[in-house]
């Protein structure tokens, strides 16, 4: 139907980029974030519906159709996500936007021969290809599909370089000829481009590289865009593509990486490969009723929350060790790293979701200082963020990354499920040190016992 | 549109890119990731274009592909953005009755669901 006019068009799209840089604005801050996605997703409706009523379009059943299919498949699943797989299915929707892009790429170079066109047709090609590939691979990694370690082997960089290289001749013979089946190759080179760049990444620098290839499906939309002349496109892409590429940075820079690091890191030396295999040193573990007694004569304890956490699910009981605690005149804190966890702030969103006071959460610097007066730091399910390696190691895949300094304590606990290394596949030698006491099992089924024991004491 | 309408258009995107998301906290850096995430899932009016446009039956196949993929990123963008929020609600409330009843048990109930339905 072509019941808007160009003009009416034209504004009706420009209230649909306000919508997305507002959503943008909201997201930056913690009052109005929820807002913020809302206005986003408005705007985003006013758009589909715009396309709808601007131009004359065909197959419109077919269309409907396929959009109620895609989103009778990503409402569910995204509704139903438990917390701790939230990263990976980030991952794949950015796969599946980056999929669409180059489609949409694909498609249109039949009807486009003005050599800018098809400049911004391949290039949406290749970074949406990229994008696509690369999520994948992340999304199997977060998922524990494939080793979370670095994949490295001898000859990836050459053929890293080879594809990339092959990627632009091909990408310049399609600007020239404009044939199919080059652009078709030129996908399968996007393609396999992304999967080299994403295997030699260390699992806990997922979360980095997936905003990465975040902002690059961003310039692909943006490009695409520029293919299809509609300018809704060309902002929303590019104000993607812009904010997250500041975001990356910003992600990375709270973890003391570069993203060039990240990416590349693994081919210096493969030092970033760690073991997951698990210690046979000697340690000394310790019962939940040990543990009670510690903490009930204790004045200060800081508990550290971990992915342990997460995945056991036991932020409620952390959540009421506290309140019980602090009904015993005992005062408790939570040090929060900014990535503990998956994601950046995964901590504060599982601590808020069990009702723990705001109050209570500190970050990193604030933290810090406070190890020293505390009697008893508590880590539940944490172990890169507070390895001492990160400071003392050079040669450590995570050296220069701020941790929480829990070996200033007077008294280490650590909740652990085993002694297998953490994410980033490295011994913490602070688990052997002679303040250090350990309680293993599942993070809730010990914070539930220690809490037992407490209120007994 | 001519060529150089469309690269102010894009140079001063890049600058309002950049600006709104320059003071973020670490906190936010996960929604604001998945925000984004959702918002290039537009590229669902490009599919769109190219879906009502097909002239071929294999064209329109790989273009409602497109549309497909373009609607899982769009709405399961904002869904799952949404859902991290969700978890940032009643901080302020007091810890005591009203927050067990509301935010707690909601949202306990739901994730059990959950497992239940997708395993």
């Amino acid at each position: 139907m072509t019941l808007l006019s160009p003009t009416a068009t034209a504004l009706l799209y420009l209230t649909a980029a306000v919508c997305f840089i507002l959503a943008l604005k909201g997201l930056s801050s913690p009052k109005t974030a929820r807002r913020g996605n809302l206005i986003g997703a408005a705007g985003a409706i006013v758009a589909v519906i715009t396309v709808f009523l601007s131009m004359k379009l065909d197959n419109i059943p077919w269309i409907l159709g396929a959009i109620a299919v895609g989103s009778a498949i990503a409402a569910p699943i995204a509704r139903r996500v438990q917390m701790t797989q939230m990263p990976q299915l980030v991952a794949l929707f950015n796969g599946v936007g980056g999929g669409a892009a180059a489609l949409v790429a694909l498609l249109e170079l039949a009807h486009r021969d003005d050599p800018w066109v098809r400049l911004a047709i391949v290039f949406t090609l290749l970074v949406g290809a990229i994008s696509f590939s690369g999520s994948l691979v992340t999304f199997a990694k977060l998922q524990e599909l494939m080793t979370t370690r670095p994949v490295v082997f001898p000859g990836l960089p050459v053929i890293m370089g080879a594809s990339l290289l092959a990627a632009v001749a091909t990408s310049a013979a399609v600007i020239v000829t404009g044939a199919g089946w080059l652009a078709v190759l030129l996908l399968v080179f996007g393609l396999l481009t992304g999967v080299l760049l994403v295997l030699p990444v260390g699992g806990a620098d997922v979360p980095i590289v997936i905003s990465l290839l975040n902002a690059f499906t961003g310039l692909a939309v943006a490009a695409s865009g520029i293919v299809l002349g509609n300018v809704l496109l060309v902002v929303a892409g590019t104000l993607v593509g812009a904010s997250g590429t500041i975001l990356t940075r910003a992600m990375a820079s709270a973890m003391g990486r570069s993203v060039t690091g990240i990416l590349f890191g693994a081919f210096k030396g493969g030092s970033t490969a760690g073991s997951t295999v698990a210690s046979d040193r000697p340690v000394r573990s310790s019962t939940a009723e040990d543990v009670a007694v510690l903490l009930r004569y204790a004045q200060k304890v800081v508990i550290v929350p971990g992915y342990g956490l997460a995945v056991a699910q036991g932020q409620h009981t952390v959540a009421e060790l506290q309140t019980e605690l602090e009904s015993r005149g005992i005062e408790v804190v939570f040090a929060i790293h900014p990535v503990a966890g998956r994601m950046p702030g995964h901590m504060n969103v599982l601590l808020a979701e069990a009702n723990v006071p705001y109050e209570s959460l500190k970050e990193m610097s604030e933290v810090n200082p406070e190890f020293k007066t505390a009697d008893v730091a508590l880590v539940v399910g944490a172990n890169d963020v507070v390895n001492p390696a990160a400071k003392t190691t050079p040669g450590s895949p995570i050296y220069g990354m701020p941790i929480l300094e829990v070996e200033e304590a007077p008294q280490v606990v650590f909740l652990k499920r085993s002694m297998r290394p953490g994410f980033a596949g490295i011994e913490n030698e602070l688990l052997f040190e002679p303040q250090t006491t350990l309680l293993f099992g599942d993070a809730k089924e010990s914070l539930g016992k220690v809490l037992t024991a407490v209120k007994a004491l | 549109m001519d060529g150089i309408a469309l690269l102010t258009i894009t140079v001063l995107s890049v600058f309002v890119g950049f600006e709104v998301v320059s003071k973020v906290s670490s906190t936010l850096h996960t929604p604001l990731m998945s925000g984004a995430n959702a918002i290039h899932g537009i590229i669902l009016v490009g599919a769109i274009i190219v879906a009502g446009q097909a002239a071929d039956g294999w064209t329109l196949a790989l273009a409602l592909l497109a549309v497909v993929l373009a609607t899982a990123n769009l709405v399961g963008g904002f869904v799952v953005t949404d859902r991290m929020l969700e978890m940032f609600r009643g901080r302020k409330k007091p810890p005591a009755a009203s927050a067990v009843s509301g935010n707690g048990t909601g949202s306990a109930g739901s994730g059990t669901g959950a497992q239940g339905a997708g395993r």
